[in-house]
């Protein structure tokens, strides 16, 4: 067990997922800095966090396609003890397949952004000595299908990008976990009606991290069974899985 | 953004009967509470889906709360807690127990959030003293139809407040509200079993108690004769530090078990019950003992899903209040006719209840009154849905009502036991004349 490291800088705050980890770092005693485009909408998570668990909590404007890393992280006053990316754009894959403009954003949402962010932290983080980074990733990033290719597209790179870092820092106090959570029942999967055994709650995903943060896994699947699903998709032969409509 | 148009997904309240494919949607803050009130031709408010069958199902929009769920503030000289109507009664407990205050008026369960407490205007063990829920809240932030919030309280929009409280939603949405914890100095409560032989006992067990601050029976259903309606009574108080035997001042939470199937529906039959009951009772010691807050309120939250064990058909839950002249008939009577049919009902819950009306803090659609008040839950079979309109024209004999937070099936008729129904109407109309905020129940009953 490895002790968590405070405050957390949670970014894209506002998202289901995002929520959920404020509350369970905060009740496991952690200062929480909370980042979003619309920091004002922030302000009723700020006193929910300070009155549920008496931590220090704040909101910081973020806009990921920014892309300053740098100043958003000298703005913010400090160097977090973790840094975890909840920032994510499912877009439209018929829209993203027409629209340049559309599949860039996606991509920037999912990919350039968050990786310049969290390549930045951890940086700083290896000056300290000390630091964790946390990247959600998805497992439609371990193989591209023609229903969200443009998405998995840039979580593949995320994911790559997470990968290279954890092996740069190998040996370092800087740890970075790759998160694939499978289906979630949040905002952004709401209009697929999800259910049953492969979808997890936002809480799910939220414990799971916490866990990883304190030493429990580099690379997670939170339902176990997106393991297999996934090692199964992607080692089926190209002949066969041109075949299939998924 | 528009949303994609969504598919229906199948719901249904704790009872599992009725279900419906509804279109559903999550609100986090109040600008999506509006777009979906106003992009909706009809719709429902539901939190935790713990209402036992219609009260929260609407084909058309089901507008889930339960993402709205943030504390907003917490005076800890008043007790005064603010906060979102999507909040969970188990948060408020996790969360204000351990400092030392508890929910004014708790349900059976913990797994229900507040805006649904204060929309069912829900009653505990402590009616008799404390009221319903709807007593202890001091104002609430409403919704109405044309997307507009109106803040509500005994002095602003009296009215529209108390209509609210124990409105089923009808009235619109909550999004926020403040009501009163009270103040308690451990986490333990110190229970007194009593062994009642017979119904008369039970309801003397109560009257000779009346300030105790928790009281409720479970009592025998199927006992016939001279040992009919034998029960435990258990009353309780918030154990103090000075009372309390070392070693129990931090009483221990168990993680819950879960039911992981659906028993089959030949399960529950007169014979396990009967077997169930003896051994209930049996195993019933009178005398004192200390528990946690866990264990006495919440018993059965320790078994997630404990409603699967009624199959997959569902049950329902019959819970009528009978005013006090007329209660010993109408208790007697109730019995008489489950015993008559061998209907075992495993959950029996019996219970003395106080002043209802607006000092018990209720609205005209509230449920609590002056009288006793008896739960029976019934697996969902014909057989049972006949006994259950038995037991309905008892109710209506002696001037009771039934709980529509519980309800699934009663008839307009019963509607009778609500005098005060056509003053909810009046308020409703005036602040939603198309009713657009409804339910399959309010449907089904014309309210």
């Amino acid at each position: 067990m490895t002790e968590l490291l405070g405050p957390v800088l949670i970014l894209g705050a506002r998202s289901d997922i995002g929520r959920c980890i404020a509350v369970e770092f905060a009740k496991a005693g952690c200062g929480v800095i909370l980042a979003a485009r619309d920091v004002a909408s922030l302000e009723a998570d700020v006193s929910d966090l300070s009155l549920r668990s008496g931590v220090t909590a704040r909101a910081v404007q973020l806009d990921v396609l920014d892309m300053d890393p740098a100043a958003f992280f000298d703005r913010l006053g400090e160097l977090p003890g973790t840094v975890i990316s909840v920032v994510g754009l499912l877009g439209d894959q018929a829209e993203s397949a027409a629209q340049p403009a559309t599949a860039r954003r996606v991509m920037d949402s999912n990919y350039t952004g968050p990786a310049l962010l969290l390549g930045e932290a951890a940086t700083r983080m290896e000056a300290r000595g000390s630091g964790c980074i946390v990247g959600i990733s998805s497992v439609a990033g371990d193989r591209g299908r023609k229903t969200n290719y443009v998405y998995g597209s840039a979580k593949a790179g995320l994911t790559a990008f997470l990968s290279g870092l954890r092996h740069r820092f190998a040996g370092t106090g800087v740890r970075v976990i790759t998160v694939k959570p499978g289906f979630v029942d949040t905002a952004m999967t709401a209009s697929m009606n999800l259910k049953g055994p492969l979808v997890a709650q936002p809480e799910e995903v939220a414990t799971a991290i916490l866990k990883a943060c304190r030493g429990g896994g580099e690379v997670i699947y939170v339902r176990p069974v997106w393991r297999l699903i996934m090692a199964i998709i992607t080692h089926l032969p190209e002949a066969i899985f041109k075949k299939t409509k998924m | 953004m528009t949303a994609p148009a969504r598919r229906p997904v199948p719901l249904a309240g704790w009872g599992r009967f009725p279900r419906a494919d509804c279109v559903q949607s999550f609100a986090r803050d109040e600008g999506e509470v509006r777009a979906a009130v106003l992009a909706s031709d009809t719709l429902i408010a539901r939190g935790l889906g713990r209402a036992y069958g219609d009260a929260a199902l609407n084909p058309n929009g089901v507008l889930n709360l339960t993402r709205q769920a943030r504390l907003i503030a917490f005076d800890a000289a008043t007790g005064l807690l603010t906060c979102e109507a999507g909040v969970s009664l188990r948060d408020v407990v996790a969360v204000f127990a351990p400092r030392g205050w508890f929910p004014p008026v708790t349900p059976g369960t913990q797994y229900v959030t507040v805006g649904g407490m204060a929309a069912c205007d829900v009653h505990g063990k402590n009616h008799h003293g404390a009221g319903s829920f709807g007593r202890h809240v001091a104002w609430l932030d409403l919704m109405i139809a044309t997307g507009e919030v109106r803040r509500c309280s005994r002095e602003a929009e009296p009215d529209l407040f108390h209509a609210t409280l124990g409105g089923m939603g009808l009235t619109g949405v909550i999004l926020r509200l403040a009501f009163t914890l009270i103040p308690i100095e451990t986490q333990a409560m110190r229970q007194d079993t009593v062994v009642c032989r017979d119904l008369e006992e039970t309801l003397q067990a109560f009257e000779s108690r009346p300030d105790a601050t928790y009281s409720v029976a479970w009592t025998d259903c199927l006992t016939t004769g001279a040992r009919q309606g034998r029960s435990l009574v258990y009353f309780g108080e918030h154990a103090t530090r000075a009372e309390l035997p070392p070693g129990l001042a931090e009483p221990t939470v168990r993680p819950a078990k879960r039911i992981p199937i659906d028993f089959p529906n030949f399960a529950l039959n007169p014979l396990s019950v009967r077997a169930f009951n003896e051994l209930y009772y049996r195993r019933g010691v009178a005398g004192r003992s200390y528990v946690g807050l866990q264990p006495y309120f919440y018993p059965l939250d320790s078994i997630r899903e404990w409603n699967r064990i009624y199959g997959p058909n569902g049950f329902v839950q019959h819970q009528c209040v009978i005013p006090p002249e007329a209660g010993r008939a109408g208790l007697k009577a109730l019995l008489d006719r489950i015993a008559a049919r061998g209907a075992g009902s495993f959950l029996v819950v019996l219970k003395g209840m106080g002043e209802g009306g607006a000092d018990g803090g209720a609205g005209p659609l509230s449920f609590p009154m002056k009288g006793w008040t008896l739960a029976l839950d019934f697996p969902a079979t014909a057989a049972n849905f006949s006994l259950m309109l038995e037991l309905d024209a008892v109710v209506a004999d002696h001037g009771g009502r039934l709980y529509l937070a519980k309800d699934a099936r009663q008839g307009t008729s019963m509607l009778r036991g609500y005098p005060e129904l056509d003053r909810f109407r009046e308020v409703r109309a005036k602040v939603d004349p198309n009713s657009r905020f409804r339910s399959l129940q309010s449907e089904r009953l014309g309210l």
